[in-house]
């Protein structure tokens, strides 16, 4: 095989796990907020199972939660789920799982903020939303951008997890390149690849936290 | 102006921590112009005191009125029942609040610290607000600073910055939480003189303090408090310079006159 022909089927293989990635992103990030509040909410029936849904989504294997969204439907329920089901089980498997991760560190942030923050707001006669929103969420996201940093880099490689539901993401064309080809190449271009997207990745949050360095607390 | 309703009015208050009493019956009246200090030794129920009087903590029992705005009064069973959401929110235009540690917001500019809540919570025009801004800050010594976040100026600069924080949303009575307890000797000199100025233009103010010549100075009623009970209450210069009860004595010559 030609290396611009191997390149170019691990170039579709790309966009699939540029996409799983930024549609994580995208459901996780406010997902995961809406976690964390439900983890500290003092309505203890819902605290309870924002704690068992995170023990969940952390104590097993990302991969079984792929499958399980994948065959549940057919096994438990009998459901003929259509040929695109894989991605649907996809999106909300990665999306359900990362915001739990993301609440954890949403709480820990929001935790770190002092109470004279909403006392002062509280004074001042903001409304708990725009507490929220205008004085502590801008604080918590300075704070956690190291540990999301983590997260977001994991997830970048966790894409390949994807494998496992039949989505030809760049992991499995490698996979099936390798197979086909006998060869370890298409796994060290892989490699390479992801090494670099996850550079650019980092580049990118080393910006923002130097952005956002304009104070201290 | 003698028999004009209170800017503030509390009685018979009271507040327990965990069945741990803090405020005992305590009563007290603010009249517009006036400036009350309040001293006391620590866990003697002041800063409790404050957070009731600004809606941060609530009362077991007693009443709260701003002007004519009964905030909370006890119920038949003596227990103090708060009104609703509304007058709650009334209330907090009536009264600013000075912390011990600023609690500016560090993500904000000096200017947004100062103008965000008169744009965003009283929704005022945006120039006006910004104009007054300006000239609160001005006032306060910070010309020149707008642009800067909290962690670029001194202690002293910090707290004069809540100080025209608070007194931008125009509150009819200014609430100090020990203004100056986290500053040395030279920075608390110049928030106290900001503070000056504001009495010297009648703003009616309750400073709990911890500097006793300043209170004496600035304050035209000083009240005593210790063990959660105002112990004794009287004009600034009467109260330092003769007390009448023995725990003011003690109290003032254990801080000596400094």
């Amino acid at each position: 095989m030609e290396f611009a022909t191997m390149m170019e089927l691990l170039g579709s293989g790309f966009v699939f796990t540029l996409q799983i990635f930024l549609t994580t992103l995208v459901g996780a990030l406010p997902l995961g907020v809406v976690v964390a509040l439900a983890r500290m909410s003092r309505f203890k029936p819902l605290a309870l199972l924002a704690r068992f849904y995170i023990s969940v989504m952390r104590g097993t294997p990302l991969m079984l939660q792929l499958m399980a969204l994948m065959f549940g439907p057919y096994y438990l329920l009998g459901l003929q789920m259509g040929n695109d089901w894989k991605y649907v089980a996809c999106s909300v498997g990665f999306i359900v799982n990362y915001a739990a991760y993301f609440g954890e560190i949403y709480r820990s942030g929001i935790q770190s903020i002092p109470r004279g923050q909403y006392e002062a707001a509280a004074v001042l006669g903001y409304s708990r939303l725009q507490t929220f929103m205008k004085i502590v969420l801008p604080q918590v996201i300075k704070r956690i951008l190291p540990a999301m940093s983590n997260e977001i880099i994991t997830l970048v490689k966790d894409t390949s997890l994807a494998f496992v539901l039949g989505i030809m993401e760049m992991f499995s064309q490698a996979k099936a390149i390798a197979a086909s080809q006998v060869s370890m190449v298409p796994y060290v271009v892989a490699g390479v690849i992801y090494w670099v997207f996850n550079f650019i990745v980092e580049i990118i949050l080393t910006r923002v936290e130097k952005r956002l360095n304009y104070y201290h607390d | 102006m003698g028999n004009e309703q209170p800017l503030v009015l509390l009685e018979h208050a009271q507040k327990a921590f965990g069945g741990t009493p803090v405020l005992k019956d305590i009563s007290l009246e603010v009249r517009e112009g006036e400036v009350v200090a309040v001293i006391g030794p620590s866990g003697g129920g002041k800063s409790t005191l404050l957070r009731c009087l600004t809606l941060l903590e609530t009362l077991d029992a007693g009443k709260l009125a701003y002007g004519d705005l009964v905030v909370a009064e006890n119920d038949p069973n003596g227990r103090a029942a708060y009104a609703g959401k509304a007058v709650q929110k009334e209330a907090k235009t009536r009264f600013g609040l000075v912390f011990q540690n600023f609690n500016l917001f560090p993500h904000y500019t000096v200017m947004k610290n100062v103008a965000d809540a008169p744009l965003h919570v009283q929704k005022r025009p945006k120039a006006e607000v910004e104009a007054e801004a300006r000239a609160l800050l001005a006032k306060m010594g910070l010309a020149g600073k707008e642009d800067m976040v909290p962690c670029e100026l001194s202690g002293g600069q910090q707290q004069r910055v809540a100080i025209a924080r608070a007194l931008a949303l125009n509150p009819e009575v200014l609430f100090f939480d020990e203004p100056t307890s986290a500053l040395d000797p030279e920075l608390t000199q110049e928030v106290l003189k900001v503070i000056r100025d504001l009495a010297a233009e009648r703003m009616t103010m309750v400073i709990v303090t911890h500097e006793m010549s300043f209170a004496r100075d600035v304050a035209d009623r000083i009240v005593f408090m210790d063990g959660g009970v105002i112990v004794e209450e009287g004009p600034a210069a009467q109260l330092i310079g003769n007390p009448q009860h023995e725990r003011t004595r003690a109290f003032l010559s254990r801080y000596g006159q400094k």
